[in-house]
């Protein structure tokens, strides 16, 4: 599904990814774990078409490339970012914000769009699924919200637009147990043979609850070392500093 | 495929901007007491009218133009300038729409406002100003039946006398600023509008500008009156053609609310703006000015200002019955070169007087916007409160947002409270929505539109819709 060769990307003259090689199939989860600074939010901010990179290599996504596609037109082919930081948006009611992104999206896949009435039932459905206090959604986008709350509202995002490929970047950083455990479920619900996800963590206890197939170590701009969870449980001991 | 795309892209060029070729009837150039009358006396004014104007025009030639405004312009010629300009088919005044020149009709069809019975489908009575006449008023009829008066002012100033003379200039006098005494000289035409006590009007009225001849001033003047007990909800629009020259635009509107009255003002402004690089457009300097006259009275003001070059002017209220409330809801965007030095005054007069302000600037491109507004609490006014809320929105780095509040607030018993915001429309924030779906345009006017949606409430629904759309068109292509 995902397919990427001898990626390199630059900023400002800055070399962040050195080529890096990554396989996706329908239905896998990879994880990618890695040191702070070694290009994580770079690799999925390329993958869903962030502007401002200079980018080589390869990215194909379903046999089509990637890096020739816009933004949303990526976000219109079920390609899915759980941003490090929600953006916060004033003004913008959040229900709103949801119901024109879904809309956004069917309207480019040809879909019948969704009227006021299915999409509340939509919301309510998935809000109850993830727990997630329905009256945050009547909230300004973001605004105000807690650091938990801003990320439950992404997998809840996540969990309405059903993508292929759903990037999760760091999602779990700043979860309470409870919510760590939701969101597991959240991402394990959408679990099936042709939904894949590509999850970033510092952490092993998120992947103790989704069962990654493959972890990934991400270190200076290069994968230098692949494996299964077993990998993850060897870094939360020996740390970044031994893999070489 | 994409309908709205396509919508966006048929309008990315001022769409109104082209003009009618038409003959017209013009004054001589310049500006002198034989202008005056000539203008006097094709309008068949009576001498308390042509009086009225050679008072103003005496004040006129001892004022000074002003500069304190933040926007600054060439210098004028207003000896360059027509005062007068009309298609010569309206010399004769036709009856009805049937005798109206058929280019005429054309062009406000072209511009969304079919004037022949269809318009009745919208429900919405329209007064059609081109140039210097209004050419058009329907719905009169059935408003007659009320006792409502709905006609081009030339007409009341001859049908309904009485009335004119005691209301016009008593809002702004032919002694107030520059501008608006150089209108009460040359004023050529504008819409009337008498609402009896206890009645309620039954639909929007509505007055279309617009501008058609070069090297013509435009100088209308409007006149409002909600009698006791009576409701008027009033729109206008504006357009103009493309041309490279600046077209001065000097517009008087006054408001009177009786008791228990309530007058509810719109405007949709969309001038031509002048081009990409800032040659041409229209200079807007109006002065606007609301008097609630007597107690429990109403006037609110709401604005959606996308067009000009300039755009200069205050929509005011004078709070002068006891407990009168005013309202100012405005959305004043600048995009390329345009700008604008727009806000409101509130003069608290009157006891327990209420007054409001939302004003959302949004500023794109060079474009520089400055929100000026003065709350005014006078000592008798007790336990009067004023609301202001003054957000900016930004976009891109290369324009600018300022904001003037004056307060002066004169009584102890009485409260201001003010709040301003300035934010910006982040690349973050426009990839965030793009992640979710949204192309460039609609994540701006996602984002715009939700920055000023407490405004674009206060819009009556048929327009909403319209000034929303308007609203992400004035944005395009101010950023990426
Ligand atoms: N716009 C930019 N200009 C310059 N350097 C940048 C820019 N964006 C990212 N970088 C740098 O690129 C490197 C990789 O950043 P990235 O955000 O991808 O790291 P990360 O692996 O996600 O780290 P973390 O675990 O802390 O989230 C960092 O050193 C960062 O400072
Ligand atoms: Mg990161």
């Amino acid at each position: 599904m995902l397919a990427i060769e001898n990626l390199k990307a630059k900023i400002e003259d800055k070399e962040i990814l050195k080529g890096l090689n990554l396989n996706i199939k329908p239905g896998e989860v990879h994880a990618i774990m890695g040191p702070n600074g070694s290009g994580k939010s770079t690799l999925s901010n390329i993958l869903s078409g962030k502007k401002g990179y200079e980018v080589k290599g390869s990215v194909t996504f379903e046999g089509e490339n990637l890096l020739d596609l816009e933004t949303e037109e990526r976000a219109h082919k079920g390609i899915f970012l759980a941003f490090q930081y929600p953006l916060e948006i004033p003004g913008v009611n959040t229900n709103t914000f949801l119901k024109t992104s879904i809309n956004a999206i069917k309207k480019a896949r040809g879909e019948k769009e969704l009227d006021a009435l299915e999409f509340l039932k939509l919301i309510k459905q998935k809000s109850a699924e993830l727990k997630f206090d329905e009256k945050i959604l009547s909230r300004q986008l973001n605004v105000g919200f807690s650091g938990g709350e801003k990320k439950k509202n992404e997998i809840l995002q996540m969990s309405i637009l059903n993508p292929k490929l759903s990037i999760l970047d760091e999602t779990d950083s700043g979860l309470d147990i409870d919510a760590l455990r939701i969101v597991s479920e959240g991402v394990n619900s959408l679990r099936n043979k042709d939904n894949s996800f590509l999850i970033i963590t510092h952490y092993q206890r998120l992947l103790d609850y989704i069962k990654p197939d493959f972890v990934h170590v991400l270190k200076d701009g290069q994968i230098i070392k692949s494996g299964n969870f077993e990998l993850a449980k060897e870094l939360e001991k020996v740390g970044y500093e031994d893999f070489n | 495929m994409d309908n709205r795309q396509k919508e966006i892209d048929n309008l990315k060029d001022y769409k109104y901007g082209f003009s009618t070729d038409i003959e017209n009837t013009r004054a001589p150039k310049g500006l002198n007491e034989d202008v005056i009358k000539f203008i006097s006396d094709i309008k068949k004014e009576p001498q308390w009218m042509l009086d009225f104007r050679l008072k103003a025009f005496e004040r006129f030639k001892q004022l000074k133009e002003p500069n304190w405004q933040k926007p600054k312009y060439p210098k004028i010629d207003y000896q360059d300038l027509y005062y007068y300009s009309a298609p010569k088919s309206m010399d004769d005044k036709p009856k009805s729409l049937d005798e109206l020149d058929p280019k005429l009709l054309e062009t406000y069809k072209k511009l969304g406002i079919p004037l022949q019975e269809q318009a009745r489908l919208n429900g919405i009575a329209v007064d059609a100003v081109f140039d210097s006449v209004s050419v058009a008023t329907t719905f009169k009829e059935e408003l007659t039946k009320q006792g409502i008066i709905f006609c081009p002012i030339s007409e009341a100033i001859q049908k309904h006398p009485d009335l004119v003379k005691k209301y016009l200039g008593s809002v702004i006098p032919t002694t107030d600023h520059f501008f608006a005494t150089l209108n009460s000289a040359v004023f050529t035409d504008g819409s009337f509008v008498y609402i009896p006590e206890g009645v309620k009007c039954p639909m929007e009225l509505s007055t279309y500008f617009r501008i058609n001849a070069t090297e013509t001033g435009q100088f209308e003047r409007t006149l409002i009156i909600a009698d006791k007990g009576s409701y008027v909800s009033y729109l206008e629009g504006c357009t103009a053609p493309m041309r490279d020259e600046n077209q001065l635009h000097a517009a008087n509107v006054e408001l009177i609310a009786l008791d228990d009255a309530e007058i509810k003002y719109s405007t949709v402004q969309n001038w031509y703006p002048g081009d990409k690089d800032g040659k041409g457009g229209i200079y807007n300097f109006v002065t606007k000015r609301g008097l609630c006259k007597g107690k429990n009275s109403k006037i609110s003001w709401t604005q959606v200002e996308t067009g000009s070059a300039i755009t200069w002017k205050y929509p005011s209220c004078i709070l002068k019955g006891d407990n009168s409330v005013g309202e100012f809801y405005s959305i004043a965007i600048t995009n390329n070169h345009q700008k604008a030095d727009t806000g409101t005054k509130m003069i608290h007069l009157g006891k327990n007087t209420k007054s409001k302000i939302i004003s959302k600037g949004i500023s794109a491109g060079y474009s520089d916007m400055m929100y000026r507004g003065l709350v005014d609490i006078s000592s008798k006014a007790e336990n009067s409160r004023n609301f202001t809320q003054c957000d900016s929105l930004l976009m891109g780095n290369k324009c600018g947002a300022h904001t003037i509040p004056y307060i002066k607030n004169k009584n102890l018993k009485s409260n201001i409270e003010h709040e301003a915001t300035t934010s910006k429309i982040s690349d973050e924030q426009l990839y965030y929505c793009n992640q979710r779906g949204l192309n460039q345009e609609e994540a701006i006017s996602l984002i715009v539109n939700g920055f000023c949606k407490e405004v674009l409430q206060q819009l009556p629904m048929e327009f909403a819709v319209e000034a929303q759309k308007l609203v992400s068109i004035s944005l395009e292509g101010s950023v990426g």
